[in-house]
């Protein structure tokens, strides 16, 4: 089961880096810089934000460019959840508002997720893409316009109305103010670890081999009856569920956070995770995101350029790992360094590069 | 009597009778059980086109049962009918006595049509064994949760996929290829891996679009043994599209022959071999001229 095999090694590598990374992280706490300190917790949260849109652009194929709208959805119920048990019950426990406020962001967003799936997933291609980037768009807008307070033990709600009675959690546009930050690393470090549980399970199951014959045929899918819509949903829905937990993880990682924070600039930037990282890999996802969060803050020097540098990589990456030539230069290398020589597929890539030139 | 009632009457009285079109031909040994396809006045309009008119076929329970014609005749349109990928602008089609109306693919593969296609359609990125697996999708299930969780249920039923797909893999002596990547099997081998992957559905109806395109003679009398070999295997009917004749002519029992969307002969093989109206469709009209030109020399 040379195959199997294989899933088995990809899953444990994975898992092995993430557990070897915060072993490390814990490790040498003490040598890092504040800065770095401080991107802990974010880099978890881009992590799971990486992994989870992988689920939606990588297995199931379709491209989404909202994901930073279920983030947003996310991070707002954590904050609002916390600070309603905070104020309105008075719960010290930190721990316990934390998971209480990752699940209900989960819940949330993953609800959103399905709202939106219903009228977006029955579009393709180019035309869904749109339509999630509107649909990230007007989250941020409505998000804008919402008040939240606590009253008593009881939470009020406001649109475009600010003046509530009691403590004001939510300020519209002036976002969420005086957040307790009750963020842990361990906690983003469980985060990701459930995440990657959820995917890499998900994708070796019926339902994964499901989702992904949506991908590969869809016409073929359905005529061994599989209903299309509903595992492009159970995909969309996922993701957005645990875009939904990192959101809540990282909103109650700052004390103040502003729904302008997740534009539509956020929604792109994880899909530049997921195409660097290699589409439908997830452990690509989980490197790229953690080295392309890392880098901005060490180059803070060069930030003008970042973007023109990202859209120059984006087509190189997309020509490198599309051309038969480079397949075969990247596959010639792998086999050079496992000493076994050229894979078989590489034999037929460079053949089909043969009789073009 | 009241104006309406007299309305009826008259348009009663208007109504024209016509005969129903016969039944087709059936094999003697599926008489008394209840066909696997019955279709009556099947017909679909392409906007002012006309695809396919007055298809009326009834295929036994266990019968082969072939669907020939010119290119462009609509016999692909046909078994995308029955595959509810178009849905038909006249007539119905009933799947074990079931009415089809209203069925989407899903739903008609769930009631037991299984095909292939023309151009192939594997879900080539996926190894071959995964392929046969998302065959059994309806078949053996297990939920979302058992998966991510990897329940006991997920070890026993994921056990029971693999071993169901070897097995089914083994009709084209395909167990050993299971790791291999679909898109990277050789062509007759893509052909057979997309039956297999139909036959996984558990069909009691498994249309084949052209299954020997581009098989050479050897390949096809395998296929022609191997096709035969299902039919007494799992006791289902098989309805094929071919263009191979020795195919066609050797291995099924009624035949239907298709131009411009109409069926033109329903027959046996000798039967629809014999029929000159099949033979003008194949090769066209003999010239007026050309017996007299004949006789003369």
């Amino acid at each position: 089961m040379s195959a199997k095999k294989k899933k088995l090694i990809y899953n444990a590598v994975t898992f092995g880096v993430v557990i070897l990374a915060f072993l490390l992280c814990n490790l040498f706490y003490g040598q890092m810089s504040r800065s770095l300190r401080a991107q802990l917790i974010p880099i978890c949260c881009w992590i799971v934000m990486a992994v989870s849109l992988n689920l939606v652009v990588g297995i199931s194929g379709e491209l989404s460019l909202g994901h930073a709208g279920f983030m947003s959805i996310g991070a707002f119920t954590g904050i609002i959840i916390s600070g309603w048990l905070l104020k309105g019950f008075q719960m010290e426990n930190e721990t316990l508002r934390l998971v209480l406020s990752i699940v209900a962001g989960g819940a949330v967003a993953g609800l959103l997720g399905f709202l939106i799936g219903i009228p977006v997933l029955r579009l393709r291609g180019d035309y869904l893409a749109i339509v999630t980037l509107a649909f990230g768009e007007i989250i941020r807008n409505v998000l804008n316009c919402v008040y939240t307070s606590v009253d008593g033990t009881r939470l009020v709600f406001g649109f475009i109305n600010p003046t509530l009675p009691g403590t004001l959690l939510l300020n519209g546009p002036n976002g969420a103010v005086s957040v307790s930050k009750i963020a842990t690393f361990t906690a983003g470090f469980l985060l990701v670890l459930a995440a990657l549980v959820v995917v890499l399970n998900l994708i070796n199951s019926r339902t994964g081999r499901a989702i992904m014959a949506t991908r590969d045929n869809r016409i073929a899918a359905e005529s061994v009856g599989i209903n299309v819509t509903r595992y492009k949903m159970i995909a969309f829905v996922t993701a957005a569920a645990l875009a939904g937990m990192a959101g809540a993880l990282y909103g109650l990682n700052y004390s103040t956070l502003v729904p302008g924070k997740f534009k539509f600039d956020q929604s792109i930037n994880v899909l530049v995770f997921v195409v660097l990282g290699g589409i439908g890999n997830t452990l690509g996802a989980v490197i790229s995101a953690t080295v392309l969060t890392i880098l901005p803050e060490m180059l803070r020097d060069f930030a003008d350029y970042r973007m023109l540098v990202y859209a120059v990589l984006l087509i190189v990456m997309m020509l490198v790992t599309n051309t038969p030539a480079t397949k075969a230069f990247f596959n010639n290398l792998k086999g050079l360094l496992s000493r076994k020589g050229p894979r078989k597929t590489v034999e037929v890539s460079q053949r089909k590069g043969g009789d073009r030139a | 009597m009241s104006e309406a009632a007299g309305k009826i009457r008259k348009r009663n009285a208007d109504t024209k009778m016509v005969p129903v079109p016969s039944q087709s031909i059936i094999p003697e040994r599926d008489i008394g059980k209840m066909p696997v396809l019955e279709c009556k006045h099947l017909g679909i309009d392409f906007g002012g086109l006309t695809a396919v008119e007055d298809f009326n076929l009834t295929i036994g329970r266990t019968e082969i049962a072939g669907l020939i014609g010119p290119n462009g005749a609509g016999k692909t349109t046909v078994f995308n009918l029955l595959t509810k990928v178009y849905e038909p602008t006249r007539g119905s089609a009933m799947i074990n006595g079931i009415d089809m109306h209203g069925m989407d693919t899903v739903a008609a593969s769930r009631h037991g049509i299984a095909r292939t296609f023309q151009n192939i359609r594997l879900f080539s990125n996926m190894s071959v064994e995964d392929n046969v697996r998302i065959g059994l999708h309806s078949q053996i299930r297990y939920g979302m949760f058992t998966g991510i969780c990897r329940l006991p249920g997920y070890w026993k039923k994921e056990r029971e996929q693999h071993e169901k797909a070897l097995e089914l893999l083994s009709i084209f002596g395909m167990q050993d290829m299971g790791d291999v990547q679909a898109g990277s099997l050789p062509y007759g081998a893509q052909r057979r891996l997309e039956i297999v992957r139909a036959l996984a559905t558990n069909p009691s109806l498994l249309l084949l679009d052209e299954p020997a395109a581009g098989m050479n003679p050897h390949e096809t009398q395998e296929l022609m043994d191997n096709i035969i070999r299902i039919r007494d295997q799992f006791q289902i009917a098989v309805m094929l599209i071919e263009h191979d004749m020795n195919l066609v002519m050797g291995i099924c029992e009624g035949i239907c022959v298709l131009n411009y969307g109409k069926i033109i002969a329903k027959g046996t093989a000798e039967e629809i071999q014999r029929n000159p109206v099949v033979i003008e469709a194949y090769l066209g009209k003999q010239h007026q001229g050309a017996e007299k030109e004949a006789a003369q020399a």
